[in-house]
């Protein structure tokens, strides 16, 4: 199929960016979307043209580095998968795909589709972890857990990190990364020692970091690539409510 | 000459570990406070190494390319992570673990570095559930065991088809935590570019900033690379595309040994190739085997027409399916190891019983699966993984077997270290996929995990203590030594002569050119002519990459170009070390497959009498030729024999 692409071109972070049209000719329905671009990027370097850089890694939807917006929509129009599980059976020949990256302030763009994404690291450093060190632990099958509980914590470990939540929501709100996090150690007997902390502080450092409100609109829940689900948001406030009232008088 | 010594320590195997560590030197924790140590990677060895030592009081520097620790290659593994637990009550026990191990990787492993990694693999599941971990349950509330290829037992511990992702989270939240306590300085998007020797130790590296194209110095007492396998060399593999053998070639060109280079793990279960735009393979976890059946058509005229489509493969009876793995090994069926059961299939489409448009694929087929078990229960286990084929092949798996093919996906070949992960460089280290150690010529699944974790939470916190201790008088290094001003200036050298080559030719020609050289050549079977070829086709590609080449755009800016020429012009030498390593190994063992040498049923046809050691290889200058040293391997545990699954 041939398809007009109408790509987001921004030199770096401080340049001005635009729209560019460009065409590609003969794409496979069983290509890849970023194989796609990859043949794109091929002829701009035969042509001595700058290639559009765009993060990408694993190209098998579990790694998070792919983003964009494609058509308006966080990781194209096919539900539960990210950009680089999507095929190209998924465009008609003769389509115009536009091809934006993540548009929100706390992800700002690095160049082209590329966005700056490490407010996400430090929202775990704030407290995305049991304080256990290495060695001195006990046996594995000493805590039983319910199958229901463990089930349900992988349901929330299953985020990938991507940003798609953020991307998705009109004010670019880490919600449903933040709940992911918090309602997995909050369902599991390891993390509940220090639940009140994490959620706290978790909380605190995403609301420092530029990350808007949630107000239930739930658009993260519906452009999720792993389909996590927005009553993460609902145990987070839980979670965040108990931790209020028995924090500790500053 | 240097001598290969693997630092053994005495005593019966059992002991061995625990001897070591008792008699071991300590470094004080005032001290470790004065110590420096560069962890290159954040897969599962280097996340689990530079959080183990940040939390021992080291001060920790870690790299990553990716823009975050969380994103590295270990994230894609699926399957799961061995240890000897037992909790099955299915007969599994250390020494089970060790034997199978080894026999596993078809007695080309040491045996010490074997037993402790089994040894330790039970504490690797204590420590990954305390960090919370969401390991698969029963519904008593206790953890599920699965089978992989290799074992009789069910010895793996999976977080459904999403192991690797939350072993790697697990490591990272652990690296979180040490950042925030500020034992440990992270650097995301960051490629390693030469490794600095001062007075023959390693003592820092040249990183490269990829956003601003900076190019950084970094001191240290010790440097540990946790880069990852070089499976990228073949183009076409399962690896995530920033997987390279870059950093680990550097330290060969150093001085480090490279162990085994040749030794390539080719993945039975792959989604066949579909057209020459494609970028990676895919990987369909081998926990498949556990459930799915694979076959081919027994007549050639039954796989000619499911090939042009006048038949589907639901249509074709019991009766006319030749369940080759079932037929051809009935002990274990479709769990033999992974090299048997690529080199199975590649047989059979050789042979003409090859299925799908191009032929290069054999059915793994669910459906007695289903009807034994039910859909849901299927569904439970491999979900994510049907949808994932559904996606890229546009087939329901439930409805239709998949078609699948191998295709290159890990190496066991990488840095030649010692007992203590040490290489023949003193003062770096080699972790994970990125050294030789365990695997020998054939790794089992499951192990990979493992191996990772064990080298950086278990291993690596001792062993590298030991070394540490007689260097806490050193004070801190500066980088303005004339060694790393002259490492630095290659570095820019380097980038400066691709940059101006400006042929007309892509990155991306070379390194497809270069895969299928690889493939053809140095694949899934092997000889003698094919690899000499391959040698004088790789030196040819290497030179025109040298005059050809079209780089785009500058160093100093985002330029995914230059980051792929950099890796490429590195793969054009390791590959031709590859084939050398496989030219001299006139023998047949795990992944490694030399025609010459098979039995008359076409198995792989050992040769213990000249061939039992690790090939160490050292590099010489640019365009001299490597030298060959042996390090004998002795079995004291274990009865070498000849491999049989049948
Ligand atoms: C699809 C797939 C599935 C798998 N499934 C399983 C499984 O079920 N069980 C199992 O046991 N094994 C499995 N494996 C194998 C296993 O995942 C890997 O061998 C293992 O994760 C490697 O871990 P690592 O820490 O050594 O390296 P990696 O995870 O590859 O990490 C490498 C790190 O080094 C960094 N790096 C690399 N080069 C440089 C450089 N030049 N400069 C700076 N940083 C650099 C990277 O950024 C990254 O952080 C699978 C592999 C694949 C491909
Ligand atoms: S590239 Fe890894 S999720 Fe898309």
């Amino acid at each position: 199929m041939d398809l007009t692409l109408k790509i987001w071109r921004q030199a770096s972070a401080t340049a001005k960016g635009k729209f560019v049209n460009y065409k590609v000719q003969d794409i496979s329905a069983e290509a890849s979307f970023l194989e796609m671009l990859d043949l794109l990027n091929e002829s701009l370097v035969q042509k001595g043209e700058e290639p559009v850089a765009f993060d990408h890694d694993c190209r098998e939807g579990i790694c998070g580095a792919c983003s964009l917006y494609i058509n308006g929509r966080p990781h194209g129009p096919d539900r539960g998968i990210t950009t680089c599980q999507m095929h190209m059976r998924n465009f008609k020949h003769g389509e115009t795909i536009v091809i934006e990256p993540w548009r929100a302030k706390p992800f700002p763009v690095i160049k082209d589709l590329m966005v700056d994404r490490s407010a996400f690291d430090e929202i775990m450093q704030a407290g995305g972890y049991v304080s256990v060190r290495t060695g001195g632990v006990p046996d594995a099958n000493a805590i039983p857990i319910s199958k229901r509980n463990a089930d349900l914590a992988m349901d929330a470990a299953a985020c990938i990190g991507c940003g798609a939540c953020v991307a998705a929501c009109k004010n670019a709100s880490a919600m449903l990364f933040v709940s992911a996090k918090v309602s997995q150690f909050a369902l599991l007997p390891q993390g509940k020692l220090e639940a009140n902390e994490r959620v706290r502080k978790m909380v605190a450092r995403m609301d420092e970091l530029g990350f808007g409100n949630c107000t239930n609109t739930y658009a993260c829940e519906a452009e999720c690539p792993k389909e996590i689900s927005a009553a993460n948001i609902a145990r987070m406030n839980r979670e965040f409510l108990v931790a209020k009232i028995t924090a500790p008088k500053e | 000459m240097v001598k290969l010594d693997a630092k053994i320590p005495h005593g019966p195997i059992a002991e061995k570990w625990t001897n070591y560590k008792a008699h071991q030197n300590l470094v004080n924790p005032a001290n470790k406070r004065k110590l420096d140590i560069i962890v290159v990677g954040t897969g599962l060895a280097g996340a689990s190494a530079a959080a183990s030592l940040g939390e021992l009081g080291f001060n920790v520097k870690v790299f990553c390319i990716q823009d975050s620790p969380r994103r590295a290659h270990s994230i894609a593994a699926q399957g799961g992570i061995n240890a000897a637990k037992n909790y099955p009550n299915d007969g599994d026990s250390i020494y089970r673990l060790f034997y199978d191990t080894v026999k596993g990787g078809d007695y080309r492993a040491r045996e010490a570095n074997v037993y402790r990694l089994a040894e330790v693999s039970n504490s690797i599941i204590d420590q990954c559930v305390a960090q919370g971990v969401p390991f698969a349950r029963e519904y008593g509330g206790l953890l599920d065991n699965r089978s992989f290829g290799g074992a009789q037992v069910s010895r793996t511990f999976y977080a459904r088809g999403q192991t690797g992702q939350q072993l790697l989270l697990g490591a990272y939240s652990a690296l979180s935590k040490e950042v925030a306590n500020g034992s440990v300085k992270l650097y995301t998007r960051s490629e390693m570019m030469d490794l600095v020797i001062i007075d023959g130790r390693a003592r820092g590296v040249i990183m490269r900033d990829v956003i601003s194209g900076k190019i950084e110095r970094h001191a240290a007492h010790a440097v540990v690379l946790a880069t990852g396998g070089y499976g990228n060399v073949f183009f076409l593999s399962t690896n995530a595309m920033a997987s390279n053998g870059s950093a680990i070639w550097k330290a060969f060109r150093k001085g480090a040994f490279f162990g085994n280079p040749c030794f390539t793990q080719i993945h039975p279960t792959c989604i066949p190739v579909h057209g020459d735009y494609q970028s990676k393979l895919t990987l369909m976890s081998e926990s498949l085997r556990n459930d799915g059946r694979i076959w081919v058509p027994k007549s050639p005229e039954d796989a000619e027409k499911i090939r042009k489509g006048q038949m589907k493969p639901t249509q074709l009876p019991e009766q006319a399916r030749d369940y080759y793995l079932e037929r051809r090994y009935p002990a274990f069926g479709n769990l033999v190891p992974r090299d048997v059961a690529s080199r199975a299939a590649k047989e059979r489409c050789d042979a003409g019983f090859g299925v799908g448009k191009t032929g290069l694929a054999v059915y793994l087929d669910f459906a007695d699966a289903i009807k034994r078990l039910g859909k849901h229960v299927i569904e439970a286990r491999y979900g994510n993984l049907f949808q994932m084929y559904e996606k890229i092949n546009d087939e329901n798996p439930y409805e239709t077997p998949m078609m699948i093919y191998p295709a290159v996906h890990y190496t066991m070949g990488g840095i030649w270290v010692d007992y203590e992960l040490q290489t023949t460089i003193p003062g770096l280290f080699a972790a994970g996929e990125a050294n030789f150690s365990d695997h020998g010529a054939n790794r089992l699944g499951a192990s990979a995990l493992m191996q990772g974790l064990s080298d950086g939470y278990f291993v690596l916190p001792y062993t590298m203590q030991n070394y540490l201790a007689d260097q806490i008088g050193v004070a801190r290094f500066k980088t303005e030594a004339p060694e790393f001003e002259q490492a630095e200036k290659e570095t820019r050298d380097r980038i400066q002569k691709l940059l101006s080559v400006n042929g007309n030719h892509t990155v991306d020609s070379y390194h497809r050119k270069l895969g299928l050289i690889m493939w053809d050549n140095v694949g899934m079977g092997r000889n003698k002519a094919g690899l000499e070829k391959a040698i004088a086709l790789i030196q040819e590609l290497r030179a025109d990459f040298w005059k050809n080449v079209k780089v785009t755009g500058t160093n100093d800016q985002v330029n995914p170009e230059l980051e792929k020429a950099l890796r490429v012009a590195d793969f054009l030498e390791l590959g031709e070390l590859m084939a050398r390593d496989a030219l001299v190994r006139e023998e047949s063992c795990g992944g490694h497959f030399r025609e010459e040498h098979q039995t008359p049923d076409g198995e792989a046809l050992r040769n213990d009498k000249d061939f039992n050691f690790v090939s160490a290889w050292e590099y010489t200058g640019a365009d001299k030729e490597p030298v060959l040293h042996k390090e004998p391997l002795v079995f004291e545990y274990i009865e070498v024999k000849q491999r049989n699954y049948k």
